[in-house]
């Protein structure tokens, strides 16, 4: 068994194979100190949660204790392997700080209380909101962490039981833009591609997809097939010199904000030079000849000129994506959390539909997420959306729904879209919406303008109720505090970016008087006796079975179809929806017969604007598109909302590292990925950094016209005139500042401004000036391994020692399902 | 002829569009999409105005041109009951009531009222886009046909987010 540490080398040790092949199982492992394998009592099946990939593995238990995780080798998605915040991460569960008792503010301090007193102020106060104001005056802001039967239960409570529209997950800031991108060009939200794309495709096509931090284990397979023979080539699409401009054939970092324009052009050259699959655009899609129109005004010369790359490039990168056969292309918060993100995310799905290239092995589009339940907020409807994919302004399909839920349809909301979490932010502004329920996100650091949210959130109008497994930024401001049991203590499903379902079991007991996400919504329906239409419970289950098999009823027939599950089937490994009869062991591509969920009886949505967010009508969609064809929908290029000027000379991009996931709140207590990645930085080009007479290492002064954080310099190799801040870092572990800031979110920078169509923050649109504070006593606290590698010698490489030796078992001639090979 | 004429109330009408979404925007500014689109959207009209007097230059000549503010106009603002102060004329009517943007205190039921405002000017500029294109058809000018076929979309698009915005914000605003 080889020991290798996983801190300093986060994709592990190649295992190379080519086109066609099936990829080699690499089981990862890593143990507490002083554990063995034939020590540990159970091997509880589950899946990573510190991100979106949906990795496989086993919870290894000891008595009562986890005590470490494995990878499941005969899992389609992982083949055994794990990511370093995976190896390490399950860690913080048992980290001493957890929340263990309800909390509520007396006197303006949260002090300890019972379970029935917590409950009882938040069910107090919900009624009296609902007497003197109605649904309008309560909001959930869920989470892109919990579990499917949680969403549901949540989805049925709030909309059906409370008939609140305003019920929004977190989701809505690192997914909403590749759920509206897929509604729009094929009618319904669903995931097209496979992971198992990467072992067929001839071109990997990663549009502002830093694929090597953000699901660490994807960007193994493609290594892997990059090692092997008969490489795919490669485009990456990134202001910043990530593991994967590094490792492609043509690397283009477009001026930030410029993403339509550069699809716009590389539409114009698949269509000058007629790489276009005609029979397919005749057969399954409309809007082709606007797309032709539009894309007309973005030859090379312009584009290169807008984008600011050379036309060289672009040309090549046209030709990559144009000649392929079989075109694999992934999106990301390079696009998602861009300006224009969901008209660029959408021309991404057209280059697949001109092309053809949709529904066969290694041709595929993943228009990716963050979070690792995010699918699943938007299949419940716990995320602006209806459960089972159904669309709110269908008046059948909310029939249909309040058939499965048995309440009147007008009990449904649905006179206008579900309110997104940055409208319910401006309710609660305005003081219309008067008690929010926080689940399991930190809105006091991942929101933008942090100054803004942190004086919405502290209002003495506004009930803020928060569910967490710690005290968060955003606890700390909140009326009652509910401790809830964290991943690993608590039984549910969740679906990856590739559709691929999974069982994740209770492997050990939540500490002292923290309670499931699913029992605290099930106690909030009894304590309100929520009734159906014939005076029934309205949330007749008691347990995660029991709504996982409630929701396969409301799923069934729809396209996100999971009748064909059961808890006994996700035991043996993960299963693609969706997964019928007629398709017992799921299906790997959605569209592999140009078929579509678009008629305009069955669609999810109409579409929307995408320059404004309007609505498509219904009638206006049924002209267009009456036999449910994929939508081709051009997009003009705007210019972006702000642009660098004399006082802000530089764009400001915010992003992720690899060691860490959203706001630290797990990883923060970790050791080794806390010490990968301790503190904030700021990153910019070698040019830039000597323009301001900053070199490695130095303290600076990094401003916005919303506020201002001092960070590490990281001369890196980033785009000329872009600085990046990663923003994970809070102030929990070091406390605010006097001036009560954080001192260091890169959300105190922040503009508030969001997609029209997706309603997705832009967090990668402000605009920055940066200037020295004093001398640095030694390099960034940045990672050496990742995007952020210095561009000069000097800097010692990232490492995490002895605590972060973990095990690879590589299997030679390699059979599924076990550990403990080589 | 009165095509000239019709043109040059078109393009102030348009400047007055882009106005009215100008001020819309910065009466609001924590509507954050409206801000933002808000002002999107109002740099069509700026450019749509542009290209309309252009083609007024063309249609300058006409023997009957009627002097500014006068036709056909006057009788759109008389026809939409005074729902626009002054559709066509250089003061639009959010002008009128705003005065200076950052005095008047936003709230949820004027945003509604102001939104409203924007939808009734656009809704006045389309029709306006109407009669320019059934006299082009008429006296056979394909160049100010593709420009009521270029611009008149813009003002729809204009015209359907000023009504999907009022309504996502009524229920909230008129049940809280």
């Amino acid at each position: 068994m080889a020991s290798i540490d996983r801190v300093a080398e986060p994709w592990g040790t190649r295992t190379p194979y080519g086109p066609g092949e099936t990829w080699p199982a690499r089981t990862d492992t890593y143990l507490a100190d002083g554990i063995e394998p034939d020590d540990v009592d159970r091997w509880v099946p589950s899946a990573t949660v510190l991100h979106s990939n949906g990795d496989a593995l086993d919870i290894a238990v000891k008595d009562g204790r986890m005590v470490g995780v494995r990878g499941r080798a005969g899992d389609r998605v992982n083949h055994g392997r794990l990511g370093p915040k995976d190896l390490y991460g399950w860690q913080a569960n048992a980290s001493p700080d957890r929340l263990t008792r309800p909390l509520v503010r007396r006197d303006g301090r949260l002090v300890e209380t019972s379970w029935d007193d917590a409950m009882g102020r938040v069910v107090a106060r919900t009624r009296e909101l609902l007497d003197e104001q109605g649904p309008g005056a309560l909001g959930f802001y869920t989470s892109g962490q919990l579990f499917l039967e949680e969403y549901y239960t949540l989805a049925l409570v709030a909309h059906a039981g409370l008939r609140t529209n305003h019920v929004d997950g977190n989701t809505r800031l690192c997914t909403a833009t590749a759920a509206e991108a897929l509604k729009e060009s094929f009618g319904c939200d669903g995931q097209p591609g496979s992971y198992s794309d990467v072992d067929h495709a001839d071109a990997i096509a990663l549009f502002g997809h830093n694929v090597a931090e953000t699901q660490t284990v994807l960007w193994t397979r493609m290594l892997d097939r990059l090692a092997g023979p008969r490489p795919p080539a490669l485009l990456c699409v990134d202001p910043r010199q990530t593991p994967v401009a590094r490792a492609a054939t043509v690397h283009l970092a477009p001026r930030p904000g410029t993403n339509v324009a550069l699809l716009d052009g590389l539409l114009h050259e698949v269509l000058t030079h007629d790489w276009v699959d005609h029979d397919y655009v005749a057969a399954h899609t409309v809007g082709f000849a606007e797309l032709e129109k539009q894309v007309a005004a973005y030859p090379p010369d312009v584009v290169a000129r807008i984008c600011d790359v050379p036309e060289r490039d672009l040309r090549a990168a046209a030709e990559l994506v144009g000649t392929a056969e079989r075109l694999l292309s992934t999106v990301l918060q390079g696009f998602y959390q861009s300006h224009q993100a969901t008209a660029a995310a959408v021309q991404v799905n057209n280059l697949h539909l001109v092309r053809g290239m949709l529904g066969r092995p290694g041709a595929g589009v993943l228009q990716m997420n963050g979070q690792p339940t995010a699918e699943n907020t938007r299949e419940c409807g716990a995320d602006g959306d209806l459960a089972g994919f159904r669309n709110w302004a269908n008046d059948a399909h909310v029939a249909d729904l309040a058939r499965v839920w048995n309440v009147e349809p007008d009990e449904i909301p649905h006179h206008s879209p579900p309110t997104h979490l940055m409208q319910m932010l401006r309710y609660a502004e305005q003081g219309s919406l008067r008690l929010l329920w926080v689940q399991a996100t930190n809105p006091a650091v991942s929101l933008p303008e942090l100054a803004r949210v942190r004086s919405v959130l502290s209002q003495d109008r506004l009930f803020l109720v928060v569910q967490d497994i710690f005290l968060s930024e955003t606890a700390e401001l909140a009326d009652v505090v509910l401790p809830a049991a964290a991943w690993g203590e608590k039984s549910g499903t969740f679906t990856n970016a590739d559709r691929t379902v999974h069982l994740s079991e209770r492997a050990v007991d939540p500490p002292g008087e923290a309670r499931p996400d699913l029992d605290i919504f099930l106690d909030l329906a009894r304590r309100l006796n929520l009734r159906d239409k014939d005076g029934g419970p309205l949330v007749p289950w008691t347990d995660p079975e029991g709504a996982f098999e409630a929701w396969k009823e409301c799923s069934r027939g729809r396209p996100c179809d999971y009748s064909g599950l059961t808890y006994a089937v996700l035991r043996e490994g993960g299963v693609q929806w969706p997964c019928t009869a007629d398709a017992p062991h799921g299906t790997e591509r959605l569209y592999a017969d140009g078929a579509f969920w678009a008629a305009p009886d069955t669609c999810e949505s109409y579409g929307r604007d995408l320059v404004t967010g309007a609505p498509v009508e219904p009638t206006e969609y049924r002209a267009l598109n009456p036999d449910g064809r994929a939508v081709i929908k051009a997009a003009e290029y705007l210019p972006p909302h702000e642009e660098p000027s004399e006082a802000f000379p530089l764009h400001l991009t915010t992003g992720r590292t690899l060691y860490h996931f959203h706001t630290r709140t797990k990883t923060g207590r970790v050791p080794q990925l806390r010490d990968a990645a301790p503190d904030v930085w700021v990153e910019l080009s070698p040019p830039d950094a000597e323009a301001y007479g900053l070199a490695e290492g130095d303290v600076a002064a990094v401003t916005t016209p919303r506020g201002g954080i001092e960070a590490r310099v990281r001369v890196g190799g980033i785009r000329r005139g872009v600085a990046f801040v990663p923003f994970h870092y809070g102030s929990w572990d070091t406390g605010p500042r006097a001036d009560g800031t954080t001192g260091r979110a890169a959300n105190e920078l922040t503009p508030t401004d969001w997609d029209p169509a997706s309603k997705q923050p832009l967090f990668k649109a402000g605009v920055a000036a940066v200037r020295k504070v004093r001398d640095g006593t030694g390099p960034a606290p940045a990672p050496t391994t990742t995007a952020s590698a210095p561009a000069g010698a000097g800097v010692p490489p990232t490492a995490g020692g002895a605590d972060a030796l973990s095990d690879e078992g590589v299997a030679v001639g390699w059979a599924a399902g076990r550990w403990g090979t080589p | 002829m009165r095509i000239g004429t019709a043109l040059r109330d078109l393009e102030r009408s348009e400047r007055g569009l882009a106005r009215g979404l100008e001020h819309l925007a910065a009466r609001h500014p924590a509507e954050h999409e409206v801000f933002h689109v808000g002002r999107d959207v109002a740099s069509w009209s700026r450019v749509h105005a542009v290209d309309v007097a252009a083609a007024a230059r063309r249609y300058e000549d006409a023997p009957e041109g009627d002097g500014p503010g006068e036709g056909l106009g006057r009788e759109l603002g008389a026809a939409l009951g005074g729902a626009l102060d002054d559709p066509l004329g250089d003061a639009t009517a959010a002008e009128a009531v705003v005065g200076d943007p950052a005095d008047v205190p936003t709230d949820a039921l004027q945003l509604l009222r102001d939104l409203r405002q924007v939808a009734m000017h656009a809704y006045g500029v389309s029709t306006e886009w109407e009669m320019v294109a059934q006299a082009a058809q008429a006296v056979r000018d394909p160049d100010l046909l593709a420009l009521c076929q270029r611009c008149h979309p813009g003002t729809l698009r204009q015209l359907r987010w000023a009504n999907a915005t009022i309504k996502v914000l009524s229920a909230q605003a008129l049940t809280s």
